[in-house]
């Protein structure tokens, strides 16, 4: 059962994560040391279910997206759903900048779904006899997105701002600042009750009418959701990519694409990924850390390739 | 029945059906046939309701095409579209299984485990169970994929060239199949075939298309002659009577 082992794997990083970072600190040090256990509290259990909750719902909503997409490599946080939610947010932060940070939040949404809404109508015009072009022009798009981001957070002087959100990464996570991921875990979890109509989609929209599937309901649902953790990870964390790319694909490959049955693998092998590289910027340059995202990016273009290399002829 | 009353289509402004009237009834299998670009797909999609109806009306026995709820309609007409491509990695009985979607709404019971089970049966397909659609046949996939739209229980199938891509031992079963669906379990079968002969073999009665119009309709022994072949089809070719069957010299 490869859950049962990527959970076991999942239990015993976590635990060690706790462990980890630039203070040291033994599990005995937590009975000895009230520092230690606020140490522990505000900052390292909240940075690990941080990174666990943002990996798990990145994997599962890069799955529902690269149904919707009818292709295997998009993402959202590269194809334009990242940079989309980066743009809600620095508009929010230049028009209404004493707006509590949930308003800030859904706003981010709005502009994701917004984004995510224009990709599909584009890249559902394009020959489906080209599956390359799908990314490509996904990519351009987010790129084009991603421009605008950069322009308007020049004139607008909020260059560093925009750093923060276009890199995403875990050691500002604190108690207190983390939590709407929580909300991000809560929507992968309910694509539960959507995974078996996404899978329909997966034949298509036409089929999927034919067996009575609302289609615009359920592609709704998944945009929707799909909107909401893309914006929640780019405000909380910043945009961390190659999860939504690389989970999915390896889960396809593994137990194959019947979502609602998959679901517990994307979500953990997902969390485990973003823990994994999380830890690793912890540790590899000791003290200094190096962000989740550049780590993610690292591991996702290897398993990427290998899985590229890999495939057989008829993916 | 499936009623067909006044339909016209059109595509990007190009006609594709003209006011097409046609009475298909309960019971048997009809064969949509005629050359290339004549509209029996379309035809059958407006029936499926995959694609909307831009004027006439089609009703599927007492449910209204158009108006009646599309979980309603699923579960009283079942269609193979043409040459569906599932990109999708999933196993053959995961997708047999997704014909029972009307009925389970994602909770499959032991019911519809029942029927699942019967319909991979049906299609030789239980050594296959557990493979993904990738590996197999193209014979292989395009019975996976007509057990999904048997598996959904309904009393009409429509199918879109399903003998696309199969060689003439997976055609001729196919057929068999389809024929024994219609004689012992009483359902109505509506086939789009490209091959003439198949038609007059398998079929109960033919319906000819030709230019958006309905050229011929009637029993495979009143309407398969060189005159068809010549006038609808084009080409010249001798149709022969054995057994009482007509068969096209090619």
């Amino acid at each position: 059962m490869p859950v049962a082992v990527i959970l076991l794997a999942l239990a015993a990083l976590a635990s060690l994560s706790l462990f980890v970072g630039a203070i040291d600190m033994s599990p005995a040090d937590l009975w000895r040391d009230p520092e230690a256990l606020r140490l522990m509290l505000v900052s390292r259990l909240p940075r690990t279910l941080a990174a666990m909750l943002a990996g798990a719902s990145l994997a599962v909503t890069g799955q529902i997206m690269q149904v919707l997409a009818r292709n295997r490599f998009v993402e959202p946080m590269t194809a334009g759903a990242g940079q989309s939610a980066a743009l809600g947010i620095l508009a929010a932060t230049l028009f209404v900048p004493g707006a509590p940070v949930w308003i800030k939040m859904l706003i981010a949404a709005g502009a994701t779904l917004i984004g995510s809404v224009g990709l599909l109508l584009m890249i559902r015009r394009l020959p489906p006899t080209q599956p390359l072009l799908v990314p490509l022009v996904a990519l351009v798009y987010g790129g084009v997105i991603g421009a605008a981001v950069t322009f308007v957070a020049y004139q607008g002087d909020m260059l560093q701002f925009v750093q923060i959100w276009l890199t995403g990464e875990l050691s500002g996570v604190l108690q207190g600042r983390y939590e709407l991921l929580w909300i991000a875990g809560g929507v992968a979890l309910g694509t539960w009750f959507i995974a078996d109509r996404v899978t329909v989609l997966a034949l298509g929209d036409a089929a999927g009418r034919a067996l009575g599937v609302n289609v615009a309901a359920v592609t709704a649902a998944g945009l929707a959701a799909i909107s909401l953790v893309t914006a929640l990870t780019v405000v909380t964390l910043g945009a961390i990519s190659f999860i939504g790319l690389v989970v999915p694909n390896l889960v396809s490959r593994l137990i194959g694409d019947n979502l609602r049955a998959g679901l517990p693998l994307t979500a953990s092998l997902g969390a485990l990924l973003v823990l994994g590289a999380d830890m690793l910027g912890r540790v590899v340059r000791m003290p200094y850390e190096i962000p989740a995202s550049a780590m993610t990016g690292v591991i996702g273009a290897a398993l990427f390739l290998a899985l590229i290399l890999r495939e057989p002829k008829h993916g | 029945m499936i009623s067909i009353r006044n339909v016209s289509h059109a595509i990007h402004g190009a006609p594709i059906l003209h006011d097409i009237s046609l009475d298909l009834p309960r019971g048997g299998v009809t064969a949509l046939i005629g050359p290339n670009g004549a509209g029996k797909s379309t035809l059958l999609s407006l029936i499926a309701r995959l694609v909307k109806l831009q004027s006439g009306a089609i009703s599927v026995d007492e449910l209204e095409v158009g108006k009646a709820a599309d979980r309603v309609l699923a579960q009283h007409l079942a269609i193979m579209p043409q040459s569906l491509t599932v990109s999708a990695r999933l196993r053959v009985g995961e997708l047999v299984m997704m014909g029972r979607y009307p009925w389970h709404q994602g909770r499959p019971g032991a019911e519809d485990r029942e029927i699942i089970a019967a319909a991979l049966a049906k299609f030789a397909l239980e050594p296959l169970r557990d493979r993904f659609l990738d590996a197999l046949s193209g014979g292989q996939r395009q019975r996976a994929l007509v057990a999904m739209a048997y598996a959904q229980g309904t009393d009409y199938l429509l199918l879109d060239e399903p003998l696309n891509n199969l060689d003439i031992a997976a055609s001729r079963h196919l057929m068999g199949l389809l024929r024994e669906m219609a004689e012992r379990e009483g359902k109505s079968i509506v086939i789009v075939l490209h091959d003439i002969n198949y038609a007059a073999a398998f079929a109960d009665r033919i319906v000819v298309m030709s230019g958006g119009r309905v050229a011929a309709d009637g029993a495979p022994g009143e309407i398969v002659n060189d005159g068809l072949l010549r006038d609808v089809f084009d080409t010249n070719a001798e149709v022969r009577l054995i057994d009482g069957k007509p068969v096209v010299l090619v």
